[in-house]
């Protein structure tokens, strides 16, 4: 049995209203995904939940990790730094700034414990020579400037930068299933091939990947196994990276026209948002 | 040195007279405690309708459960800086009579009972003059005496003229012009349970000297709730040119009274670095004044505080401009936690005569409960013109999605509350240019912060 990403029957909620409506994907490690939809489908709310932000509250269905041996093991059950240290990685669309802690001492935390599932707080760091020496590699593949990790985490950081100081966490944390939420936004169109580049050489065959954009650039070196379509909180459907292009190129009327539920479902959420300005 | 002061006075006439007896002062310090004396019995304790001692709860303080104490048998605490600096590698460095080529003095009293007074001999040599204040104002009356207890005012209030007529356990430095002490001095004031400590710090700095001075309180024992009450000063002379860094570190257990006058006066083109640091007390009541006397003189103030239990801390600064193109630049910083409550009042003062001046003062505070409170009051008085001056205060909590997005890089809800708190400080870290007392501060602080919610 291959190791896998199972989400069944997912609904998922924002101060009791409903976002997700019954999800239902499954990603092979080792495979890459991508999910597009409008704004509003619940595309950002999907990687949110499957990471454990407490605003997301899930009512129905499940996530789980299905290891080797086949084993489940239940996502809902952990802690999001339990999930981080189970091999779950989300690249956020929007990454927090923390002011005076800079990125190369949060990583060093973070790579540690993912590293060492177990490690209690106060126990040791990894070894700052063994540390600094495959961060100063890895910045290095990608193209970064060794100043960067003295930065402080997202604090005055471009759009851009975030973005890529997104890449060099998923670098360093090699997780054996990433969600990367519109890492491409930001990005000029160098930079999108940069990271689509940076992706697929630190994927390969060992991660699972969920790409959630609006383009077609960055699944250039990423081909999707499959692409999904997201609206009004479900995937409605699902295709090759076929479908990737002629989204990015159409855009969603065929979809709506197709599943008119869902576009109802979606003008409803839409119209709650619009009601509470304040909402997520 | 014997002592026959007994355990159970107060801070009367005759404890005054077993004082002078024990450690007789030249007439001139014996006739200042004198006057101090006399000005305490015209005082009362101050009460919440003065403006610096607003919200400053002083009810269970009683002022004749205190006296001046006997020397404990308990064996002083090391402190929390004193570790900080590891027994140097020898690699050549001159070892003094300390057998710790990183300090170049170290002083410490318990109880104001002093236990060690010693200083590298190389500086003694250079005119350096330490010891305790016994020692030096008898010995150099004529170098210390325009300075010793001249500076803060002794009749400012209650607990100033109880500091001028009972310090005791002081601790005296003068540097001569042009001379240079590198590595820092260390001084120690500790108390036991229900101990008192009344010590006085005097740092005098000619024209063109540097040097380091650490001080911090520590409690004797590690219950973390001993009692005990701290009536201290602390003077400072930075002459013309002449740079130095001071830091306080109040380190007392959580039943620990603490009252401090604290001022200094920095001549043309001096330099100092102050840096504050508060974690311990029952009830702090902070005055740290800063005076710029001549042109281009420069001060920086850093205040790192952190707050637990029913801790009350109150800080008033003073950045008073008496002199034209000097430079003042105030950063405090705390961190509130359980029921906690810090209060900054802090005022810039510009004279006519302070054309040119560049003052600066804020403070950031961070709650980490719904129960903590802090007051931030920054003030301007301003006579002069042609000047810039400018003050902030801020007052946030832990975001929440701060805690999410590191928990989502595997870091512990803990863990993350402890770096992002890290963080708050380390604006203020960073201006501290003495690596060892960052890393003492951020342990100590990291070792209190408990997950927020």
């Amino acid at each position: 049995m291959s190791e896998r990403l199972e989400i069944k029957n997912l609904h998922v909620a924002v101060e009791g209203r409903e976002i997700l409506k019954g999800v239902n994907l499954t990603i092979g490690r080792g495979e890459v995904h991508a999910l597009m939809g409008p704004n509003g489908s619940g595309k950002s709310t999907l990687g949110y939940a499957i990471m454990g932000h407490p605003t997301y509250e899930v009512t129905a269905g499940s996530i789980k990790l299905i290891d080797e041996e086949g084993t489940a093991h239940d996502v809902l059950d952990m802690e999001p730094d339990g999930r981080a240290r189970a091999g779950v990685f989300l690249a956020f669309q929007r990454p927090m700034a923390i002011p005076g802690v800079r990125l190369a001492d949060f990583l060093r935390h973070s790579v540690t414990n993912v590293r060492n599932p177990d490690r209690k707080e106060g126990q040791e760091l990894m070894p700052m020579r063994e540390f600094r020496g495959e961060l100063k590699d890895k910045m290095k593949e990608l193209s970064m400037d060794s100043d960067f990790a003295r930065r402080y985490v997202n604090d005055g950081f471009s759009g851009g930068e975030m973005k890529r100081a997104e890449i060099l966490q998923l670098a360093m944390l090699r997780p054996r299933f990433a969600i990367l939420d519109e890492t491409d936004s930001g990005l000029d169109a160098d930079a999108v091939r940069l990271a689509s580049e940076s992706i697929a050489r630190i994927g390969g065959a060992e991660m699972g990947i969920l790409i959630i954009t609006h383009h077609e650039q960055l699944l250039e070196h990423n081909i999707p196994l499959q692409t999904h379509v997201m609206l009004g909180g479900r995937i409605v459907e699902s295709g090759g990276p076929e479908l990737a292009a002629e989204l990015h190129k159409q855009g969603y009327e065929r979809i709506r026209k197709a599943y008119p539920e869902a576009a109802a479902a979606e003008e409803e959420m839409e119209a709650e948002r619009r009601l509470e300005p304040a909402a997520n | 040195m014997t002592t026959t002061t007994a355990p159970s006075s107060t801070f009367d006439r005759n404890a005054l007279e077993l004082l002078l007896h024990d450690h007789p002062l030249p007439d001139w310090a014996a006739q200042q405690r004198q006057a101090c004396m006399d000005r305490l019995e015209t005082l009362a304790l101050p009460d919440r309708r003065q403006e610096h001692w607003m919200r400053t709860d002083l009810r269970m303080f009683k002022p004749h459960a205190w006296g001046l104490r006997a020397a404990p048998t308990a064996a002083p605490p090391e402190g929390m800086l004193a570790p900080a600096f590891p027994q140097a590698a020898a690699d050549g460095d001159s070892v003094g009579v300390l057998g710790r080529p990183d300090y170049a003095g170290r002083f410490a009293a318990v109880n104001g009972h002093v236990i060690r007074n010693e200083i590298d001999p190389a500086f003694s040599k250079q005119g350096v003059i330490f010891g305790t204040a016994a020692e030096v104002l008898a010995t150099h009356g004529d170098v210390v005496r325009d300075h010793w207890l001249q500076i803060i005012d002794t009749e400012n209030d209650y607990f100033a003229a109880l500091h001028g007529a009972f310090h005791r356990g002081s601790m005296v430095l003068y540097v001569p012009a042009g001379v240079k002490i590198a590595n820092p001095i260390h001084c120690l004031a500790a108390i036991d349970d229900g101990g008192v400590d009344t010590s006085h710090v005097l740092v005098v700095l000619g024209d063109g000297a540097e040097a380091t001075v650490l001080t911090e309180t520590a409690s004797c024992g590690a219950t973390g709730t001993a009692t005990g009450f701290h009536c201290g000063g602390t003077e400072i002379v930075v002459g013309k040119g002449a740079f130095l860094r001071m830091v306080n570190v109040q380190n007392w257990d959580r039943g620990v009274w603490h009252v401090a006058r604290q001022k200094a006066v920095v001549h043309s083109r001096g330099r100092l670095q102050w840096t504050l640091a508060a974690l311990g007390s029952r009830l702090s009541q902070v005055a740290q004044d800063v005076a710029l006397v001549g042109e281009h003189a420069e001060g920086q103030v850093n205040g790192v505080m952190f707050t637990e239990g029913r801790q009350q801390l109150v800080y008033n600064t003073l950045q008073h401009h008496e002199a034209a193109s000097c430079r003042s630049d105030l950063l405090y910083k705390g961190a509130l936690q359980d029921r906690s409550r810090l209060v900054w009042r802090g005022m810039i003062k510009v004279d006519k005569a302070a054309q040119k001046t560049d003052g600066y003062q804020r403070n950031d505070n961070l709650m980490l409960s719904d129960a903590a409170r802090a007051d931030s009051i920054p003030g301007l008085e301003i006579e002069a013109d042609d000047v810039r001056c400018t003050h902030g205060a801020t007052s946030g909590r832990v975001d929440e999605e701060q805690i999410f997005y590191a928990q989502a890089r595997g870091l512990s809800a803990d863990e993350a509350a402890r770096l992002v708190v890290a963080g708050f400080f380390q604006q203020v870290f960073d201006r501290i240019t003495i690596a060892s007392v960052r890393e003492a501060l951020a342990a100590a602080i990291g070792s209190r912060i408990r997950r927020v919610s």
